[in-house]
């Protein structure tokens, strides 16, 4: 095929990639969005076969059916609220692949490049296995801990900013003799450069707390990006480092955007971990009022609650998700929209597992998406709320963010239901958040706690109202 | 156990404490109930009612003091102006009497209810909480004062409330002030309002100014330099500083010559209820004009009031009623009963009919003024239901935010495009012309993806991620690239590549497929 129909193909497909993710904008345009992506996956695969595939027709057809096939099923069977850990495989596969795909380009040497443009190539090749391996052992270590396999707790071994930097010192020794040895194999020096990116990966994933898996996840999507943006270099390809750059600089984006929410620098993210921070400060761990204040009510009285209110505003936590709780709630919504009781949804940036996790947890429910708002829309609206119901989120509705400065979630953006008139909070017992932090709303006067399993008590509760 | 309602013996008092519906539900909390024949004949409940509701009827009062487990009663008690008893005298060890007692008013009365050894609770004594705003009767009697302060007032005012054009002329609508924005003073604020007069309020506590506005009335500040809050613990208000007072003076002198009815309900705890109306402010005043004291019983908030009376003086009425409650007998009655039920239903957590005084529960240790003739009152001071001040809150954020702004040097920001200018300098003095442009490329799609990815909609963060996720398998080029080679090593690895970009090509955009199918309006 004529090179001039590939580069132009290629092109269709950029567009079509940028295409694919500003449809994401809206909820209305977002699957004409995916359509975009497919089409243009489909439009570079299909140059590429065409235009360069020569033999091995076999394994190449075997390796993309079995492989739809495997993708398909993970497709269809997983559970939304396993969303996390299948993306954080789906990571690690991108990062494999790019393993493979840079070792496949350093073991055939292309004799043609010689001085400087050797050096490059060299470095791009270098730099792409590396972060792809990182990626995988990263994301697989990510979903370990997804998963539960692997405890939630961060890893803190002594000396492991040492340990990361001495790691990152022999890396960069090895790429420079790589340099020399590239036009020659140099399959040592790769050799060991893949197995200290993979020790690198799982190592930096192991350091961080349970509660910055958001950040982690959306951190590997911008490294599985930034593999395939040098896989690009590495190839000449630019088609690949468009795609590489913007995926790049979405997990990049998210990774910020996530860090923002819980008020954590970036840095200390990846290298802190926030038990460093919080073991600490003693000021701020111990209960944050008295226990006679708390007051708990039973199921009955929270249903009368919202049956009294005119607006009723609902907070979900990760909690929701673990208890199976999303689909009663849809009904209470739903029962409660019937009487004329406006009910809303306010959702935090961080509140489950990866970014927007709980928007496709409740939108699996069916919660309509228009009911559906950010903490920066809903937060002024508080003071106008009858009722909210925080159900098994802690931290992300702790007032101690604002008025304890030396809080470890100090600073943090949190939904503010304290400013209603009344609040249910729903919870499985006192204990804290992942932060550890206690959380000085459960004592509030207007606070009502609604003790036991989140499931249970909706179930009680949309029986009364029903 | 048996509860007894005796009829109240006060001149002028006409409540009752049991109603004929609150009887039927103390019976479901397994009480047996009797009541003194025409207890409730001034409220409007008659002995048939009650009969009917299954309650017994008592002629002798002095047999249902003696034979009642539990009494309830609206007045502390006080000796029967015929029969020459107070009943407190009849009542044996672990009889109960539940009443208001006003027990810093009452010592002696205290003494003799420990002398018998029975148990008090004072309905006045109840804490105000919120958890006891079921039980506060205090409460529920100021909202029918207020209320009933604000007919009084109609009464006695010789025009209309409400404005009106009308083919004879302009009726100019009247104007009410409200001192006191406590539950008395919001009642009379909203009944003024729905009879269409123009109301103004003050209080000395700022945090009621919003609940004021939320009824449509305008909030009355004082032109004061520092901004001294009135509020004291429990919801009512303390004394102020003399300059505070004099302030407040000048403003109710300038108000007195505007306004036609000034309802006033200033108490503070313990004290006698301080002057604000003088006599100069009451000769201000337009001729025809109304004052309704609530303070009369403490005092009075006027100088020229009299308890219990209704008095003319500089043309001005001046209304000292004590019992404006018991002017609206039935329904008082009906919330006192409801006050009392609730909080016999705190006392018999069991349902069994058998009441428990648990000194531990901060309620009812707050009501309890005698213990098995032990004087319990005054209880320990309770905590603040208010939050006091968000102070610590404010002074936090502000924390937060000196901690956010760090002053940068105004040239910092060249800084970071320095070094960039540098690197690329630096690598297009020596790259081949081919890298410098897929560096073009590649810095151009970073701004693309930057710009684009700020679009993206919050709640479609995850299957951003997902699809992101699929296309980033675009590495699948580089395999098919070279899944050609004659190398069996690189035609391999380039056929692992090709599987494991497939699952997630396909799994990428079918499960993001799979979630945006679920977002729907």
């Amino acid at each position: 095929m004529n090179e001039g129909i590939i580069t132009a193909s290629y092109i269709a497909a950029s567009a079509l990639f940028i295409m694919a993710l500003g449809g994401l904008a809206h909820q209305e345009s977002a699957r004409r969005g995916n359509f975009y992506g497919m089409l243009g996956m489909g439009i570079a695969v299909v140059v590429t076969i065409i235009g360069f595939v020569e033999n091995n027709e076999f394994m190449l057809v075997a390796g993309m059916v079995a492989g739809g096939i495997i993708g398909y099923i993970l497709a269809k069977r997983v559970e939304m609220t396993q969303m996390p850990e299948l993306v954080a495989v789906l990571h690690s596969l991108v990062g494999l692949a790019a393993v493979f795909v840079g070792w496949a380009n350093a073991l055939e040497h292309d004799s043609a490049l010689v001085g400087i443009a050797l050096s490059i190539h060299a470095v791009e090749t270098y730099l792409g296995i590396m972060i792809g391996a990182l990626t995988f052992s990263g994301s697989v270590m990510a979903y370990l801990k997804l998963s539960g396999k692997v405890g939630g707790k961060p890893l803190q071994l002594p000396g492991r900013h040492l340990f990361n930097l001495a790691l990152g010192i022999i890396a960069f020794y090895f790429m420079l003799q790589y340099m020399d040895t590239a036009a020659t194999g140099g399959v040592l020096e790769l050799t060991i450069m893949t197995i200290i990116a993979l020790i690198f990966g799982i190592h930096m994933v192991a350091a961080i707390g349970g509660a910055d898996m958001p950040v982690v996840v959306s951190m590997l999507n911008s490294y599985s990006g930034w593999a395939a943006a040098a896989m690009g270099f590495m190839l000449g390809n630019d088609l690949l480092i468009v795609v590489g750059a913007l995926v790049g600089s979405s997990g990049a984006i998210l990774s910020y955007i996530m860090c923002k929410a819980m008020n954590r620098k970036f840095f200390n993210v990846i290298f802190g971990g926030i038990g460093s921070k919080s073991s600490g400060g003693s000021a701020a761990s111990g209960p944050a009022g008295n226990a006679e204040d708390i007051r708990s009510v039973e199921s009955d009285e929270a249903a009368d609650m919202l049956l009294n209110a005119k607006e009723v505003m609902i907070l979900p936590g990760y909690g929701m998700a673990v208890a199976q709780a999303q689909h009663t709630v849809f009904e209470i919504t739903k029962k409660l929209r019937d009487k004329g009781i406006n009910v809303r949804f306010g959702i935090h940036p961080v509140a489950g597992r990866m970014p927007g996790h709980m928007n496709v947890l409740l939108a699996e429910a069916k919660v309509p998406y228009d009911i559906v708002y950010e903490m920066d829309e809903i937060n002024e609206e508080f003071p106008n709320i009858d009722v909210s119901i925080v159900i098994g989120a802690n931290d992300i509705v702790n007032p101690a963010a604002q008025e304890v400065p030396d809080s470890p979630i100090a600073g943090m953006p949190v939904l503010e239901p304290w400013n209603g008139k009344q609040t249910i909070v729903m919870k499985r017992s006192m204990g804290t958040g992942y932060a550890g932090v206690d959380n000085p709303l459960f004592y509030k006067e207007n606070t009502r706690m609604l003790f036991g399993d989140a499931k249970e008590r909706l179930d009680q509760i949309l029986k009364v109202i029903s | 156990m048996r509860i007894g309602v005796p009829r109240e013996n006060e001149e002028g008092e006409k409540r009752v404490a049991l109603t004929p519906d609150v009887a039927v539900k103390l019976q479901q909390l397994g009480f047996t109930l009797a009541i003194e024949s025409g207890a409730g004949a001034e409220a409007s409940y008659s002995d048939e009612e009650y009969a009917k509701a299954g309650v017994e009827i008592v002629d002798d009062p002095k047999a249902l003091w003696g034979s009642s487990d539990i009494i309830l009663k609206v007045r502390p008690p006080k000796p029967h102006p015929e029969l020459g008893f107070s009943g407190v005298e009849l009542m044996k060890k672990d009889q109960t009497i539940i009443s208001f007692l006003y027990p810093a008013m009452n010592p002696e009365m205290l003494e003799e209810m420990a002398g018998h050894g029975i148990n008090a609770l004072a309905m006045d004594s109840v804490p105000r909480i919120s958890r006891a705003q079921k039980m506060d009767a205090l409460s529920s009697m100021a909202n029918i004062a207020g209320y009933r302060a604000v007919v009084e007032a109609a009464q006695h005012f010789g025009r209309f409330f409400t404005g009106q054009i009308t083919a004879a002329g302009r009726i100019q609508p009247a104007k009410v002030l409200v001192i006191g924005a406590g539950v008395a003073g919001l009642a009379a604020i909203g009944a003024a309002k729905g009879m269409g007069a123009i109301v103004r309020a003050f209080d000395t506590r700022p945090e009621v100014k919003e609940q004021v506005e939320s009824m449509d009335a305008e909030f009355l500040m004082l032109d004061f330099p520092d901004n001294e809050d009135g509020s004291g613990s429990g919801g009512y208000a303390k004394t102020m500083s003399p300059e505070f007072i004099k302030a407040e003076m000048d403003l109710f002198a300038a108000q007195a010559a505007e306004v036609d009815i000034i309802i006033t309900t200033a108490l503070i705890p313990g004290k006698e209820a301080p002057e604000l109306i003088t006599e100069n402010m009451v000769r201000a005043m337009k001729p025809g004009s109304v004052i309704v004291d609530l303070a009369a019983e403490a005092g009075g908030n006027c100088k020229l009031t009299e308890a219990n009376k209704v008095v003319s003086k500089h043309g001005v009425t001046i209304i000292g009623y004590t019992n404006l409650p018991s002017r609206l007998a039935a329904q008082s009655s009906q919330l006192y009963a409801t006050n009392m039920f609730n909080l016999l239903s705190e006392l018999c957590p069991q349902k069994n009919g058998e009441i428990d005084i648990n000194m531990e529960d901060e309620v009812i240790r707050g009501a309890t003024v005698v213990k098995e003739g032990n004087i319990t009152w005054p209880p320990p001071a309770p905590r603040l239901s208010v939050a006091p001040k968000a102070d610590v809150g404010e002074k936090a954020q502000q924390e937060i935010a000196a901690k956010e702004e760090k002053p940068a040097h105004p040239l910092a920001f060249l800084i970071p495009l320095l070094i960039a200018g540098g690197v690329l300098f630096g690598l297009g003095s020596v790259a081949p012309s081919e890298f410098i442009g897929h560096l073009t490329v590649f810095v151009l799609s970073c701004f693309v993806g930057y710009m684009v990815i700020w679009g993206v909609s919050h709640s479609l963060h995850t299957p951003l991620m997902s699809v992101t996720n699929a296309i980033s398998s675009i590495i699948v080029i580089g395999a098919l690239i070279q899944i050609s080679s004659d190398n069996l090593v690189v035609s391999t690895l380039a056929g692992l590549a090709v599987f494991i970009t497939s699952i997630n090509i396909v799994g990428g955009f079918a499960v993001t497929q799979r979630m945006l199918r679920m977002f729907r309006k």
